[in-house]
């Protein structure tokens, strides 16, 4: 169970990593944009802003001097006054707080402001700021604009010299007031955060669809890696999405591994299979030979005693039980002590149509529909005895396990110097568990206990004995024998 | 009171000796007018502007900042007078009263004040009437602000402006009062300035540039009746006696027929509608011939002022 303290950040799932990641890159980036626009827009205020209060308190500068020098105080506070009445044309960002003429010696001459700062007055008593403002006046003889932002900043004061003659009769003085940054700021801040708030709404759904579609695959592929222990799976089931990215990439190494690990499981399996049928053959042949030699002498012993001993009838019967208990011994072992060395015609195609008469009788009692195709044309170099056996073998089998009125199918045919037998039934599914002991000796797929249980322990020893390869297919619906036994001739 | 029907029988025994010399005049001009038969369409209409135009000097008495209204009145006068009229306006009082003397101007709408001091160069054409009379007053102001000022001695240090130094109500009346006081406006005032206009007044005390004003108080009504807003912002504190309203004045040299003719026209606007309109909207209800005993009160404090100044030792 995963308690509460251990889900941390790193823990979070694909699907709400990437969109978090989305929504933080998406901020930082508004905010160091925001700052960016925010710094540039209110310096490029603040440059326009001086830039046009210079000029303008130029011209009112020049156009002072002469009613300065004559004195005309009412023409001066037109003068400075007429920007106020055209203030609902201007732009409020860049309207002036106020303008103040100062006389010679830094007193009042005339404002827009009376009521504030009457004529005459020393401006430092009316604002303290003024103390420090005057400190920051041109120099006496300079014809500069003089830019003063007190250190508490609520106003932008220009100063700029009233002169004629290179002589300084006064200074004009233009405060402009900071709210217009400010206001400013917020309009800027304010968009700011409205469009970061709109890619956010388009970004957010989009990312969450990124971040689903990055971790799907990932979490299958990690759904069929915990899956592998009991068994492995085909590849072909695991469900992963072809391309050539890096998690495309990952799925094609998972499924080649789970392949290659399936194909080295089999064979092993493989292995395994025929290491025990040839141990199980040497030891069927060693205990053959062993019971042979016993077995060959009793029944001359009681070949000889029939001959020449006394015609006791008691005794004939018991020694005939005898013999028929000993032969039944010796065709079991007979039977597993398969002999390839038997000299017979080599197979033709006769030898079909003989076996399809052959088993006709079992075809009839099962109900089984059977039909065959025969290519073979000419003669097979195999000894026809062996591949007779095999083909019966494989056909009664087949009678054997299929269900009621199930069909049976043959297909002889020669394919690049192997002769093929292919022996199709319907139903009788083999487990794949099963098919490794297939071929070993009483062995039965069913508990009916019907058959010998050594026909396909013959097959096998047969095909093995002339080099061969049994394929067994198996699916609910049809089994699948196919024997490929290759040709003498050509082999040579 | 003044003795109207007087001067009005006089004017009217001027007016039928000046007729005769018109009809004169006429004779004259049909004999022209026959010799110069072939052009006689283009000299008829080329007739207004032959004889030089009636040079008219204005001065900021009145709201002469109204350049719609100053049209239609020049062209009501020059309609009337069947002459080409000129108002001429200029920055100052003294400019004005410069030009007529010199004869640049035939006649001038002037006060009082530069009027008595030119008695011997200029004559009375004719007085507005303002209320039924032709008189008027000085008003003084302070901002509506002020409430604590009840007279001109409570703004001693104060900063005060004047409308022109050839003001009667705008200067010379607030200056009398300081003289009889053994002051003068620089000695009692922190500072003085002048506006160049009454209208200007009012707006320099309603901006609070200066703490009190003098001003024409025809002027000072005639915004409140068009301007509130800015008259709103201003209070009386003191109205003076009645002085004779600002005169038409002219000079010696113009000629007596154009004299008449003026007064004629002046006299008429009260007796017809287009005349009458523009007196609603100068606030006056005509105009009379007036005398110069009307002025006497302006000239004595002229003199009275006039005499301190002398005696008293002048300012570098």
């Amino acid at each position: 169970m995963m308690r509460l303290k251990d889900l941390s950040l790193k823990d979070l799932s694909l699907k709400y990593k990437v969109p978090l990641r989305v929504a933080v890159l998406v901020i930082v980036t508004a905010i160091v944009l925001t700052a960016t626009l925010i710094y540039r827009g209110i310096d490029d205020l603040r440059y326009n802003l001086i830039v046009n209060a210079d000029k303008m308190g130029r011209v009112i500068a020049n156009t002072l001097v002469e009613p300065m020098l004559h004195d005309d105080v009412w023409r001066s506070f037109e003068i400075i006054n007429t920007p106020f009445r055209v203030s609902g044309l201007q732009t409020p960002d860049q309207e002036a707080g106020y303008i103040l003429i100062l006389n010679g010696s830094n007193n009042v001459y005339a404002s827009t402001k009376p009521d504030r700062f009457p004529m005459l007055k020393d401006p430092a008593t009316i604002d303290t700021r003024y103390t420090e403002l005057l400190k920051a006046l041109p120099d006496f003889q300079s014809t500069l604009t003089a830019i003063v932002e007190l250190d508490k900043p609520d106003d932008l004061f220009l100063l700029i010299p009233i002169q004629t003659e290179q002589m300084r009769i006064g200074t004009l003085v233009m405060s402009y007031p900071k709210s217009p940054f400010t206001s400013r700021f917020y309009r800027l801040a304010k968009d700011a955060v409205l469009i970061t708030l709109l890619v956010l709404a388009v970004l957010l759904p989009v990312s969450i669809y990124w971040g689903k579609k990055m971790a799907a695959p990932l979490l299958q592929l990690s759904d069929a890696m915990s899956n592998i222990t009991p068994s492995l799976q085909e590849p072909g089931v695991i469900m992963l999405e072809e391309s050539n990215d890096e998690i495309g990439r990952l799925g094609k190494s998972f499924k080649s591994m789970i392949a290659e690990l399936k194909e080295k499981e089999d064979l092993q399996h493989q292995v395994i299979a025929s290491d025990r049928l040839a141990a199980i053959g040497r030891l069927a042949a060693g205990i053959a030979h062993e019971i042979n030699n016993p077995l060959g002498g009793m029944l001359n012993s009681i070949s000889t005693y029939k001959r020449h001993g006394t015609q006791d009838p008691f005794t004939l019967k018991t020694f005939s039980i005898l013999e028929r208990g000993l032969i039944q011994i010796k065709e079991t072992v007979a039977a597993l002590l398969v002999e390839a060395k038997a000299r017979s015609h080599p197979f033709e195609r006769n030898d079909v149509e003989d076996i399809c008469t052959l088993i006709n009788a079992d075809v009839r009692s099962k109900h089984v529909s059977f039909t065959h195709e025969n290519d073979i044309i000419d003669t097979q170099a195999l000894p026809s005895t062996l591949v007779r056996q095999v083909i019966i073998n494989l056909l009664l089998n087949a009678i054997r396990e299929t269900q009621e009125y199930g069909h049976v199918h043959l297909h002889i045919y020669r394919d690049r110097g192997n002769l093929v037998i292919d022996v199709s039934n319907n139903g009788s599914y083999i487990p794949p568990d099963k098919v490794a002991y297939l071929f070993e000796p009483f062995t039965t797929l069913n508990d009916s206990g019907s058959g010998s249980g050594l026909g396909l322990w013959v097959i096998y020893q047969i095909t093995l004995q002339m080099g061969g390869l049994i394929t067994v297919q198996s699916e609910p619906d049809e089994t699948r024998f196919i024997v490929q036994l290759p040709l003498q001739d050509d082999r040579r | 009171m003044i003795n109207l029907t007087g001067e009005t029988t006089s004017h009217l025994t001027r007016l039928s000796k000046d007729d005769s010399r018109v009809i004169g005049y006429r004779l004259i001009r049909i004999l022209l007018l026959l010799m110069v038969l072939p052009y006689a369409s283009e000299t008829h209409a080329a007739k207004p502007t032959a004889e030089p135009p009636i040079r008219i000097g204005l001065t900021p008495v009145f709201l002469d900042d109204q350049a719609n209204f100053v049209n239609d009145w020049r062209d009501y006068l020059g309609r009337h007078l069947e002459r080409s009229v000129v108002f001429v306006q200029r920055g100052s009082y003294r400019e004005i009263v410069d030009m007529l003397r010199e004869g640049k101007l035939d006649f001038a709408w002037l006060c009082g004040y530069p009027y008595v001091r030119n008695k011997q160069h200029f004559r009375l054409v004719a007085v507005p009437l303002y209320q039924g009379e032709p008189l008027y007053r000085s008003y003084l102001i302070v901002p509506s602000s002020d409430k604590q000022t009840r007279s001109l001695a409570d703004l001693r240090w104060k900063i005060f402006a004047f409308s022109d130094p050839d003001s009667n109500s705008g200067h010379l009346y607030t200056e009398y009062l300081l003289a009889k006081q053994e002051e003068s406006p620089s000695s009692f005032f922190s500072r003085t300035f002048f506006t160049w206009s009454h209208r200007k007044v009012v707006e320099a005390v309603a901006s609070g540039l200066a703490q009190g004003g003098s001003v024409d108080g025809y002027v000072w009504d005639t915004l409140a009746l068009s301007h509130p807003e800015l008259t709103s912002q201003t209070r009386i504190v003191n109205k003076s006696p009645q002085f004779g309203h600002p005169p038409f004045v002219t000079n010696t040299a113009t000629a007596k027929r154009d004299i008449a003719a003026m007064q004629r026209v002046l006299l008429h606007m009260a007796h017809d509608t287009d005349g009458l309109r523009l007196l609603k909207n100068l606030n006056l209800d005509g105009f009379v011939l007036g005398e110069n005993r009307l002025f006497d009160g302006i000239e004595e404090m002229a003199k009275f002022v006039g005499n301190r100044k002398n005696d008293a030792p002048q300012r570098p």
